[in-house]
């Protein structure tokens, strides 16, 4: 018996240390190096809701990306047919299919062989509005599902490359599902500019401009802003271009902000790869005199003409913007295209302010509460309630510090879940304290009494934390965010809950009534 | 000190009926403020769109914002005074299908366009597209029934079937009627709102197993009595714990209530109405069940 009690008293001392020292980090602004060496530095991390900052759940257009896909299948098929010598097949791109029309019997084995050869990954579909003489293909199921997967991958590296470089601490860029991204940036600034840096799809081509600017078979209208030279009032204007896009922006190895002259606002200059180099040398020889429209996500920034053959390998994108736009055109430049556009489904931005007062309301909720509850109990249980409230200390001691351990997140309806947790820990220490007075009342001694109430009442307190335990779980998988900051606190203060208030108050008194001391109950 | 003397008894079987009609008209309430609203008042988590926080440097007219905001052409913008002295205020846009994605974007240009870029400071944004905000609400009332029916479940695989429909029964009531009070008060229905009535269903429960663990401890004791005389006893017995454990809950509760901030206010008011109706159910919702059930057992 009094061996137990030695080692029960070790067990909470050592847990007791271990949770100070793993609370030390998160309260004290800069550890000496001593601790860092030999202890954790981890702190509890505080939630967007509490430092402030942007949360963003994108939504990857899985639709596009397939689309996409196809075009380039699209071409490739024609030039295979080139190479194979096949005439008169038409390739088109309908929606979420390929049609190839084949003019004969004969063309179409022809067609059939190359694509059974060359591409395995289409499939033909017998969709009812396919006409005579045509086939539909799509792609099969494993295809699609690698395109998918492809898609979400790159988005994901070329949204990280972006962010990498907006200079924020700590962001978190993660896939959720099948087409989300979660974004977290906290203590962000300016989450407008973010929201743009992040929703460029940044798709960069270049196209002619027609000639006379006349429209045609071949050519499509795009809009574009130019600044008018007598009032430097930004203006709308309308480009008609040649639909054939001559390079785009996978050639670009580098792009540079430069900065403003006296002739021109600060522009973004390109660096091209050796195949870019050799290509944008070759279009400018070409066309000597048209003139060049430089797009991005289909918006014409400048179509300056072409004086002369440009070798190099150096191209610039000229504009109306100012030294902020153009650096975030180079980041985005730089990081390259997202393989299909994302949308913002859900956003939440807190400002610091608000982080701040809501860390300030959290902080005297908890401590008015909990002073009520603490005051409340030694009243009414005397020196019972005292043990509880110890327990109830050590509870929240016991919970900041898991917190740490974790890394967990801290947020606004967390620190709820800890006031919470002192309301509702001491249930375990009221149905023990009940239980001992109505055994006391039995007549029973203080040592029996005792023992009865904690016997009694633990399948009691069993039974309801679990049953909290469960609700927090299906909470947890349910919410996000703050919610789920509010399911962390309350399961992992159930559990430092049933070890403070049963364990802990039970060897308190197993310890006096083993020194004969105990001999009346003060309940 | 005690609250409830020992050996009190209050015969609450002998109130059952009285009870029900209770209940029963707190349940015709809640439903007829959801008919009344036209359904549950969803806050932007749900309902989608966008909510802007914003606070000024000094007292703002609301006609002055509303004036700026008429600008952006955005249909049914509300702007609230959060009444912080007439300097914060919530401005609401409901979700378009098809308009812009960047609501909130246009709205500051419309307000710098008023009042100027130093006059006033975004605290909040909160933008939820019709998707999220329809796979939210489904995952939401999942979360709600799974756990009623899981938590019914555990009851009834640690007591008895009986005790666990019971509970389940009490745990709808709950969830029912705080969603009511939230409708009646016309708060917004957000997922901190789901957190809460999560928590009730997994705190309301406990004083439902404490009378549970005491019908059936005293079941084994008084062999003759009958199960009326038990229940009433049990529910005595344990009316102590009951009222004392959720008098300290309702007090760090409403501490989060008063202190907490506008973030958390319709939390703590779910929780609250959730936690003292749960209190109430367990006494006079499960019990009922419990025994109505054993007198068709015995009829049949």
């Amino acid at each position: 018996m009094r061996k137990g009690i030695v080692y029960r008293a070790l067990l909470v001392v050592a847990l007791i240390v271990a949770a100070v020292i793993y609370l030390v980090p998160s309260f004290v602004t800069s550890l000496p190096d001593w601790w860092v060496r030999f202890f954790p530095s981890r702190k509890i991390r505080l939630g967007l809701d509490l430092r402030g900052g942007t949360y963003l759940l994108l939504n990857v257009d899985l639709e596009k990306a397939k689309e996409n896909a196809l075009d380039q299948h699209a071409e490739q098929l024609r030039r295979a047919l080139r190479e194979e010598h096949i005439a008169g097949v038409e390739v088109e791109r309908v929606g979420q299919s390929l049609r190839v029309r084949t003019p004969t019997q004969e063309a179409k084995n022809a067609t059939e062989k190359v694509l059974a050869e060359q591409f395995p990954m289409l499939t033909m579909t017998g969709a009812p509005a396919v006409a005579e003489g045509e086939m539909a293909l799509v792609f099969d199921r494993r295809e699609t599902q690698r395109l998918q997967e492809y898609a979400l991958e790159q988005s994901l590296e070329t949204l990280r490359n972006r962010i990498d470089q907006f200079g924020v601490t700590e962001p978190s860029v993660q896939r959720q599902g099948d087409q989300d991204i979660v974004v977290q940036l906290p203590g962000i600034q300016d989450p407008e500019r973010a929201k743009a840096l992040i929703g460029k799809t940044a798709v960069l081509e270049f196209k002619l401009v027609a000639e006379n600017g006349t429209g045609g078979e071949n050519t499509e209208i795009l809009n574009g802003q130019e600044r008018d030279p007598l009032s430097g009032q930004m203006r709308r204007v309308t480009y008609t271009l040649e639909k054939k896009t001559l390079m785009t922006g996978d050639v670009v190895a580098d792009a540079r902000v430069r900065p403003s002259t006296e002739f021109e606002g600060p522009y973004v200059e390109l660096v091209l790869n050796d195949r870019g180099a050799r290509l944008f040398e070759q279009i400018t020889r070409e066309h000597v005199g048209r003139r060049l429209a430089i797009i991005l996500d289909n918006t014409v920034y400048s179509a300056p003409v072409i004086r002369e053959r440009i070798g190099g390998g150096r191209a610039s994108i000229t504009g109306s913007f100012d030294i902020k736009e153009a650096r975030d055109l180079a980041i985005v430049l730089r990081a390259g295209a997202l393989p299909a556009p994302v949308t913002i489904a859900e956003e939440r931005t807190v400002g610091p302010s608000l982080g701040k007062d809501s860390i300030e309301q959290g902080i005297l909720s908890f401590i008015v509460g909990g002073s009520l509850v603490v005051v409340f109990m030694v009243v009414y249980y005397k020196w019972a309630g005292v043990l509880a409230d110890v327990a109830v200390l050590l509870n929240v001691i016991f919970l900041l510090a898991t917190l740490a351990a974790f890394e967990a997140t801290l947020t606004l309806p967390g620190i709820a879940g800890i006031v919470l947790t002192l309301g509702m820990a001491v249930d375990a220490n009221v149905l023990i304290n009940e239980r001992m007075r109505e055994e006391l009342r039995a007549g029973k001694s203080a040592r029996a009494a005792v023992e009865a109430g904690y016997e009694r009442a633990l399948p009691a307190i069993l039974d309801s934390n679990i049953t909290t335990f469960l609700s927090g779980l299906i909470l947890f998988q349910f919410g996000s965010g703050p919610v789920r900051g509010f399911a962390v606190t309350l399961c992992i203060g159930i559990i430092t809950t049933v070890f403070t208030a049963v364990f802990c108050t039970r060897l308190v008194y197993d310890t006096l009534l083993a020194r004969r001391r105990l001999v009346a109950v003060s309940v | 000190m005690e609250l409830i003397k020992p050996g009190t008894t209050i015969d609450f079987v002998r109130y059952t009926k009285w009870a029900l009609l209770f209940s029963a008209s707190l349940i015709l309430l809640s439903c007829g403020s959801f008919w009344y609203h036209g359904g549950l008042n969803y806050g932007v988590d749900f309902a989608g769109g966008t909510v802007v926080q914003i606070r000024f440097n000094q007292p703002t007219n609301i006609a002055d914002i509303r004036r700026a905001l008429a600008t952006v052409n955005i249909a049914n913008i509300t702007v609230q005074d959060l009444g912080q002295g007439g300097n914060e205020f919530l401005i609401r846009m409901p979700a378009s299908e098809s308009g812009s994605q960047d609501l909130s974007t246009q709205m500051q240009q419309a307000l710098t366009g008023q009042f100027g870029e130093q006059a006033f400071e975004v605290r909040r944004i909160e933008t939820v597209g019709p998707r999220v905000g329809k796979d939210l609400r489904r995952k939401a009332l999942l979360a709600v029934l799974f756990a009623t029916v899981m938590i019914g479940g555990y009851i009834a695989f640690r007591f008895e079937p009986r005790f666990g429909v019971g509970a389940a029964v009490a745990l709808a009531h709950d969830v029912l009627i705080a969603a009511g009070a939230l409708s009646l008060m016309n708060m917004e229905f957000d997922l901190t709102v789901v957190a809460a009535l999560l928590t009730v269903i997994g705190f309301s429960v406990n004083d439902t197993v404490i009378v549970c663990d005491r019908i059936r401890e005293n079941m084994r004791k008084m062999r003759r009595e009958t199960l009326a005389a038990v229940i009433n006893k049990s529910i005595n017995e344990t009316l102590s714990r009951t009222i004392i454990t959720s008098g300290t809950a309702v007090l760090v509760i409403i501490s989060l209530l008063v202190l907490g901030g506008e973030v958390i206010h319709a939390f703590a008011f779910a929780l609250l109405v959730g936690i003292t109706v749960g209190t109430y159910s367990s006494i006079y919702v499960a019990s009922p069940i419990i025994l109505f059930w054993a007198q068709e057992d015995r009829r049949r």
